[in-house]
């Protein structure tokens, strides 16, 4: 074996390792959102954050604007402050705007529901660091069953 | 008394040879680094352990690949989520079956290789001929073969997991008609550079190592007879592979442990 055909073999080599490692960075590894891209961070606050979790999505009309950062107890109140890390692309929701936790079908993960509010003079934009105020709680399947029998008593 | 001094011997043996290794693993990689007499010797050795083993890599990823996607699909499509393929294809190759099937296979194709190379040379004095002309067999025989362990098996790693990705692509879009842009832009939604590649990467790293380390030590130890060497080789891939399976449990539980 000369060694010429053994260094162009090792360069094959490393070119499909190469190869491989583009197609898994660009084809299966979301890349949107990374902690490269610029963004800012909201705030918001919920009675009960069901099964959301850091790095769900949170998303306009099922377009993926940004990600949850983190999710910690209020100290003052113990009601859970989610972190909304949001593409700084999308920079321009009205102060009205809200959020809810959804659930993606019947059994899949849970996300944010961004609503952008409606705009209109004295309505600033939201900022970094700001508290949305306007919340929806997950949907606890729990409560909604024991909801359900308490009216059925009735 | 006998059998007292029976466990005694063996555990006196497997500390030596636990010392034994480690010495020789000092002697092949703490010394000055000679880049232009040793990477034309690395590069042979990347030949022989990596690119030899890229057919059976290749075939082995594609194929398992397929498999899971089939298998995912038929339990799957029973809850309607058959979109959740490609991330299952891509997770459980991506974290597990990647680093472990190759380094399973890399032991039982590329170590077992080097553990009889390497006997051999023992048993044929090629060894103790490279000491008499004041060449050390660590830094000339065993040195580049290690490097080229560590180098090749992630290398296979990634290569694998590619294919696997696509093998799964192959069965789940074209022939179960699960829809390719889900089964991509699914896959892209829950698959994490750092969480999952990255943890990859660094387990196969970690199996790198500990096979080629193994395979190289265990022929430069074994006994210099026919019968040696071929306890040598299959004590090699039992090894590597019992030492692969358990790692992957510490190192899965160190990574995906907690959430």
């Amino acid at each position: 074996m000369s060694s010429r055909k053994v260094e162009i073999m090792v360069g094959l080599f490393v070119v499909l390792t190469i190869a491989a490692g583009l197609l898994i960075a660009l084809k299966a590894v979301n890349q949107g959102m990374s902690s490269g891209t610029d963004t800012y961070t909201l705030y918001a606050k919920f009675d009960n954050i069901g099964g959301l979790k850091a790095r769900s999505a949170v998303k306009v009309g099922g377009v993926t604007v940004g990600r949850v950062d983190s999710i910690n107890l209020d100290s003052d109140g113990y009601t859970p402050v989610v972190a909304l890390k949001i593409s700084q692309q999308y920079n321009k929701f009205p102060e009205t705007s809200s959020v809810s936790i959804l659930t993606s079908g019947l059994l899949g993960e849970q996300y944010v529901g961004f609503q952008p509010g409606f705009s209109i003079d004295g309505i600033a934009d939201l900022a970094e660091g700001d508290y949305i105020s306007d919340t929806k709680s997950a949907l606890v399947l729990e409560d909604l069953i024991g909801q359900f029998l308490f009216s059925k008593n009735d | 008394m006998q059998w007292l001094a029976n466990i005694g011997r063996s555990a006196i043996d497997t500390v030596g040879s636990f010392g034994r290794a480690f010495l020789m693993l000092m002697g092949a990689i703490i010394a000055k680094p000679q880049l232009i007499k040793n990477t034309p010797l690395t590069i042979k050795q990347i030949y022989v352990v990596g690119v030899q083993s890229l057919l059976i890599i290749v075939v082995s990823g594609l194929f398992i690949g397929m498999v899971m996607a089939l298998q995912g699909y038929t339990i799957l499509v029973g809850y309607g989520a058959e979109g959740s393929l490609g991330p299952m294809v891509a997770l459980s190759l991506l974290r597990e079956l990647g680093p472990v099937v190759t380094a399973l296979l890399f032991a039982g194709r590329a170590g077992s290789a080097l553990t009889a190379e390497i006997g051999l040379m023992k048993a044929t004095e090629q060894l103790s001929s490279l000491e008499m002309m004041a060449v050390d067999p660590l830094r000339r025989v065993v040195a580049p073969r290690l490097w080229a362990g560590i180098i090749s098996m992630p290398m296979l790693a990634i290569i694998f997991s590619a294919v696997g990705i696509l093998g799964g692509h192959i069965v789940g879009v074209d022939w179960l008609g699960v829809d390719a842009g889900s089964y991509w832009s699914i896959m892209q939604s829950s698959v994490d550079w750092n969480k999952d590649v990255v943890n990859g990467i660094i387990k196969t790293v970690v199996f790198a190592f500990v096979i080629t380390w193994i395979a190289i030590f265990k022929g430069y130890d074994a006994i210099p007879t026919s019968e040696g060497i071929s306890k040598a080789t299959t004590e090699t891939v039992v090894f590597s592979s019992l030492a692969v399976l358990g790692l992957d449990f510490i190192l899965t539980a160190l990574m995906f442990g907690i959430e």
